[in-house]
């Protein structure tokens, strides 16, 4: 008997072990970025490509204050909701202290400068894919020299608001490597430029999978059924399948860039916001990510 | 005409009827009008809009005249009076998502519906001015137009559903 309890007992020590070890946090190499020079400008491109002011802006900002990423738009879920923080550049309450790496590990990995793991609300499952891309630490480097040039906030974060047992964040380490996928979804091949263009913007940068993929009942997106549309984590209406559009891709670019659809209705809902941001892209990505979407089998 | 008469005097009667058993109805039909009319009010900017989009995406060819008249329609439509058509209660909690699609929020507190007006009045109104002059200078209105239009959907419409 006693016997059998030291065997238990070292079962479940290594099982713990193991399941601590398979949790940890992953990160980038120190070196990784040591060479990149962020340039702001690029970046600025980058961060409307990414949405994060869409998210991290005060709920009711408008204009200019919207560049001022101060958190607390709310997040509803089947898991709780979640309260956008302050990522602005106060050194405190913002990431004004962060370094390149530090942000890089954020968003590829979804790993916060003191190894904690973030939720996935924020879309490193989708970000993490601009390791694939030969300029997407680059564009990493650029938008960490934007995102310093952005306004500081005082405002502290706010708690996320998710009960047990959600609230164990080391759970979300071995949630990560059993859901993500770190490889691009679109199984076609993608020869010309702005096809591969298109892909880095709707499947890295822009996330577009993160609302138009359905998820499993854990919440990872179920990438077989890769933008086929998805209930609203908000529990009201539904977001629309943008994988089997019968809109020209000239309608598509067109939708993006003004929200009117070739009918003349216009975007709304969060996508409105998306539509804000894509607006103040090159002619050239929004055609891009037509490309993209229209050539998804 | 006897058998004409009878059926839309039985409807008349039902109709009455129903009135005094339920007051609500006659309430709720006058909101399903106001929803109807508003409703083609926004088929009618979307109309004129597609003339306007459709110049400035290059699937028709600039015509001055046809996009001033467009863009007129545009403005003129911008500036009616809508309270009426907007009446309280006419909304998606109320009345179901077939119904409307417009949240409750518009009539709340906080509601800053009038400023959203506002800013597709001076948006059309910067599109009349645009639209006769050139395909360039509609090109660079519309994307303002748009930004109204989603401006108001993206906080006061329940998006698809």
């Amino acid at each position: 008997m006693r016997r059998l309890m030291i065997r238990l007992t070292a079962v479940i020590a290594v099982c713990g072990l193991a399941a601590w070890q398979l949790s940890s946090p992953k990160s980038l190499p120190e070196a990784a970025l040591a060479d990149l020079v962020g340039d702001a400008d690029a970046g600025e491109q980058v961060f409307h490509a990414a949405g994060c002011a869409s998210c991290h802006a005060a709920p009711e900002a408008r204009g200019d204050d919207k560049l001022v990423l101060v958190g607390g738009m709310r997040f509803a879920s089947p898991f709780g909701t979640f309260i956008a923080p302050n990522i602005s550049s106060d050194p405190i309450h913002g990431i004004g202290g962060w370094s390149k790496t530090d942000l890089a590990n954020a968003m590829l990995y979804g790993t916060s400068p003191t190894g904690q793991h973030y939720y996935p609300a924020f879309p490193y499952g989708s970000y993490v894919r601009m390791k694939l891309r030969r300029d997407g630490l680059q564009d990493l480097a650029n938008l960490h020299a934007f995102m310093q040039t952005l306004p500081a906030s005082e405002t502290p974060s706010q708690p996320h608001e998710v009960g047990f047992p959600f609230n164990i964040r080391r759970g979300l380490g071995l949630w990560k490597r059993v859901f993500l996928d770190d490889y691009w979804v679109a199984s076609m091949p993608l020869e010309s430029a702005p096809l591969q263009r298109g892909r880095y913007l709707v499947e890295a940068l822009g996330h577009c999978g993160e609302c138009h993929t359905p998820r499993n009942p854990v919440g990872a997106p179920i990438n077989a059924q890769w933008l086929a549309g998805a209930a609203n984590p908000s529990g009201e209406g539904r977001i629309p399948a943008i994988n089997a559009l019968d809109w020209s891709e000239k309608d598509i670019a067109y939708y993006l860039e003004t929200g009117f659809t070739p009918d003349f209705d216009s975007a709304g809902g969060h996508m409105a916001a998306v539509v804000e941001n894509l607006a103040k892209l090159p002619t050239s990505d929004r055609a891009a990510i037509a490309a993209y979407l229209a050539a998804l089998p | 005409m006897r058998h004409l008469t009878l059926p839309v005097l039985d409807l008349a009667l039902v109709a009455s009827f129903t009135t005094v058993a339920n007051s609500d109805t006659a309430a709720n039909a006058a909101m399903l009008k106001a929803i109807e009319a508003r409703q083609a009010q926004m088929q009618l900017y979307a109309f004129n809009l597609g003339q306007l989009g459709a110049m400035a995406k290059g699937e028709m060819p600039y015509d001055a005249g046809l996009a001033s008249a467009a863009a007129g329609n545009l403005a003129q439509l911008s500036n009616l009076n809508g309270a009426a058509v907007w009446p309280m209660g006419s909304d998606i909690d109320s009345l179901g998502k077939d119904v409307t699609t417009a949240l409750p929020a518009i009539w709340q507190s906080g509601s800053d519906v009038g400023a959203k007006a506002a800013a597709l009045r001076e948006a059309a109104a910067a599109m009349q001015t645009a639209a006769g002059e050139s395909l360039e200078a509609l090109q660079g209105a519309i994307g303002a137009v748009g930004a109204s239009c989603g401006g108001c959907h993206k906080v006061y419409r329940q998006s698809d559903s």
